[in-house]
C-alpha cells in the first residue's frame, strides 16, 4: 500500500463512517424519544395536559385501581398465556408434520398456512368477525362468564399465531441431524419415546422461542382483537384506543410504561435463548 | 423426508389440530367474507334489514368500488404506502449496512437497540407518537423556546407517512441486515482493489448482491402498510383516510358489511398480487438469499 492509511478509514471500515453513525444515532433519537416522553409523562403530577409538572408515582396506583384499565390488562395477560399455549402446541405439531412428511398438495397446504401471516391484518379481523357473528360463536361464547367470554379473542388470536411458531419450530429443525432419530429406533425406543426425549430436547431453543413470539404478538395485537372482542370484552390495546379517542390521562401512561416493560422483558429473553451459544445441540 | 403413508398414524395425529384450526378459524371465515361481498342486505317486508342478507346478488359491491372517492382512497393508500416503503428504504439501508460493520461485539445490541421498539405495543407508539407530535407536545414545546410555533402537525400527510416510517422501519432494517452480513465482504475488495470506486461498487456489486433482501423489506413494510388504518386514523385527519379507515367505516358506523367484505377482499388480491410479483422475481434472482 502506497501510502499508510489512519485506522477505520479503510475503505471497507464503514463502521467508522461518521454519517453512518451520526444517521443510525439520529434514528435511534426518533425512535425512542416518543416512547421516553410516554414514560416520562407516567411520572408527571397533573393528570392531563402535557405539561410536566413534577415528580409524582401517583399515577401507577391509579392505574391499578382503574378498574376499567385493571381489566383490560388482566383481559389481555389471560388471552396472551392461553393463546400461547395452544398455539405453541400446535404450532410445533404443524412443523414437525411439515419438516417429516412428503404428501400430495404439499405446497398448496404451505401456502394456506403463511396466508394468515402474510394477508393484511384488517382482512383476517372483519372475516373472523363474520364469521363468528353469522355462525353464532359471537353470541354464545359473549354471553358466558369470565373468561369463556374471551374465547372469540382466543380463537382469533391462535389461528394467527400458530402458523408463526410452525415457521420458527420449523427453521429450528431444519438442523437436525435424522441420525438421531435413527438411532434412538434401533436402542429400542418407540415413536413417542423418540418424539419426546430426542426430537423435543431439540427443538426446545424453537419451541420457546416460538411461544415468546407468540405470547408478544396476542399481547401486542389490536386489529384483529378490535374486530372480534365481544361487547363487554375489552383488551389493553383496545382500551387504550378508546381513551385517546375520548382524551388521555396520565393513568394510560403508567399501564402503558408497565405493559413496554413486561414486552421488553420477553423479547431480551427470546434473544437471550435464541443466541448461538444458548441454543446448541 | 417420509411420505405420509409410511406413518400415516402420526402424520394425522400430527396434521389434525393445526389443519382443523386452519380451516375452521381462517379459510371458512375468508370463504364467508367473499360470499358476502357479493351479497346485500335482505329486504324484508320493505324494510332493508340490519342484520339479514341476500346471498349472491351480484357484484354491485364491486362496482361501488369504482366510485372515483373510493378509487382515489385506494390510489392515496398505495402512495403513500410507497412513499413510506421508499422512506424507510433509503433510512434502512445505510442503518443495517453500519450494523453489518460494526465490531463483532457490538452488532447485537445495535440490531436489539433497533428492534426494540418494534417489539412495544402498536397502539401505544402511535399514542406515544401522537402526544408527541400535538400542539402541546414536546416538539412544539420545544420549538416554542426559540419562538418558532406551535406547528399543527397532526392530521397532515407528512404526519401519516412519518407514523408509517417510525412503526415500520425495524421491519426493513432486520431483512437488510441478515442479508448484508452474509455478503462475501471479499467482493467488495476486488470490486475496490479493481479500480471501481466507492459508489460505483455499491452500484455494481453491493445493491444487486443485496436485492433479495431489499425485496424482501420492501415487502414486509409495503403490504402492512396497504392495510393500516390505525396510524392515518390517530395521525391523520378525516381528509387522510386510507383503504383500512374505510374498511373499518363498514364494519363500524357506516354499518354496510357486503361493501366492507368486497373492500377487503380487493385490498387482499393487491397483496396477493404483489406477493406473486416478488415470488416470479425471486425464481429467476441469483444473490445472497433474505432468509
Amino acid at each position: 500500500m502506497a501510502q499508510q492509511l489512519k485506522p477505520g478509514t479503510g475503505p471497507l471500515e464503514f463502521g467508522n463512517r461518521r454519517w453512518l453513525q451520526s444517521l443510525f444515532a439520529a434514528t435511534i433519537f426518533v425512535l425512542y424519544l416518543p416512547i421516553l416522553v410516554l414514560i416520562a409523562f407516567s411520572f408527571n403530577e397533573q393528570n392531563r395536559g402535557g405539561v410536566w409538572k413534577g415528580f409524582t408515582l401517583e399515577n401507577y396506583p391509579k392505574a391499578w385501581n382503574n378498574q376499567s384499565i385493571f381489566d383490560a390488562m388482566v383481559n389481555s395477560l389471560t388471552i396472551a398465556v392461553i393463546t400461547t399455549l395452544v398455539a405453541t402446541v400446535i404450532g410445533t405439531m404443524v412443523a414437525v408434520m411439515m419438516w417429516r412428511f412428503r404428501f400430495p398438495m404439499k405446497p398448496a397446504y404451505e401456502a394456506a398456512m403463511g396466508l394468515p401471516i402474510v394477508i393484511p391484518e384488517i382482512c383476517m379481523g372483519v372475516a373472523l368477525l363474520l364469521f363468528f357473528n353469522a355462525s353464532g360463536i359471537m353470541n354464545f361464547f359473549s354471553h358466558l362468564i369470565w373468561p369463556l367470554n374471551l374465547s372469540t379473542i382466543i380463537i382469533a388470536h391462535i389461528a394467527f399465531c400458530f402458523p408463526f411458531v410452525a415457521i420458527v419450530v420449523r427453521s429450528r429443525l431444519v438442523g437436525f441431524n435424522k441420525q438421531l432419530e435413527e438411532a434412538s429406533r434401533d436402542l429400542g425406543a418407540n415413536e413417542w419415546q423418540t418424539f419426546t426425549q430426542v426430537l423435543v430436547p431439540y427443538m426446545k431453543p424453537g419451541i420457546i422461542a416460538g411461544a415468546l413470539l407468540a405470547f408478544t404478538l396476542s399481547l401486542d395485537d389490536f386489529v384483529i382483537t378490535f374486530f372480534t372482542s365481544g361487547p363487554e370484552t375489552v383488551t389493553f390495546p383496545v382500551k387504550i384506543y378508546s381513551m385517546v379517542k375520548t382524551g388521555v390521562k396520565y393513568e394510560v401512561n403508567a399501564a402503558s410504561t408497565v405493559l413496554i416493560i413486561i414486552t421488553i422483558v420477553a423479547t431480551v429473553l427470546a434473544m437471550k435463548l435464541q443466541s448461538p451459544e444458548k441454543a446448541g445441540h | 423426508m417420509d411420505d405420509w403413508k409410511a406413518n400415516a398414524r402420526a402424520f394425522w395425529t400430527l396434521a389434525t389440530p393445526g389443519t382443523i384450526w386452519l380451516v375452521i378459524f381462517f379459510l371458512i371465515p375468508l370463504g364467508y367474507l367473499l360470499a358476502l361481498s357479493f351479497s346485500e342486505k335482505a329486504v324484508i317486508d320493505g324494510q332493508v334489514s340490519v342484520n339479514d342478507y341476500t346471498y349472491f346478488t351480484g357484484i354491485a359491491n364491486y362496482l361501488r368500488s369504482l366510485n372515483p372517492d373510493i378509487i382515489s382512497i385506494f390510489i392515496r393508500t398505495l402512495w403513500w404506502s410507497a412513499l413510506a416503503t421508499a422512506a424507510c428504504l433509503l433510512i434502512g439501508y445505510p442503518i443495517a449496512f453500519l450494523i453489518c460493520f460494526l465490531p463483532e461485539r457490538s452488532r447485537p445490541l445495535a440490531l436489539l437497540m433497533i428492534v426494540l421498539p418494534f417489539w412495544i405495543n402498536l397502539l401505544i407508539r402511535t399514542y406515544a407518537l401522537k402526544s408527541v407530535m400535538g400542539t402541546r407536545g414536546v416538539i412544539n414545546t420545544v420549538i416554542g423556546w426559540v419562538g418558532i410555533g406551535p406547528i399543527d402537525m397532526l392530521g397532515t400527510t407528512p404526519a401519516v407517512i412519518f407514523g408509517l416510517v417510525y412503526v415500520f422501519l425495524p421491519f426493513m432494517i432486520l431483512p437488510l441486515y441478515s442479508t448484508i452480513e452474509r455478503l462475501d465482504k471479499s467482493y467488495l475488495e476486488a470490486s475496490l482493489d479493481l479500480g471501481a470506486t466507492q459508489f460505483q461498487t455499491f452500484r455494481k456489486v453491493t445493491l444487486p448482491l443485496t436485492m433479495p433482501g431489499i425485496i424482501t423489506g420492501v415487502i414486509l413494510v409495503f403490504i402492512p402498510c396497504l392495510g393500516m388504518f390505525l396510524i392515518s386514523d390517530e395521525l391523520g385527519g378525516t381528509t387522510s383516510w386510507m383503504i383500512g379507515n374505510v374498511i373499518q367505516a363498514q364494519f363500524g358506523a357506516s354499518n354496510d358489511w357486503p361493501f366492507g367484505s368486497a373492500l377487503s377482499f380487493v385490498l387482499m388480491l393487491l397483496t396477493i398480487i404483489v406477493l406473486v410479483l416478488q415470488w416470479a422475481y425471486q425464481r429467476k434472482s441469483k444473490g445472497v438469499g433474505a432468509g
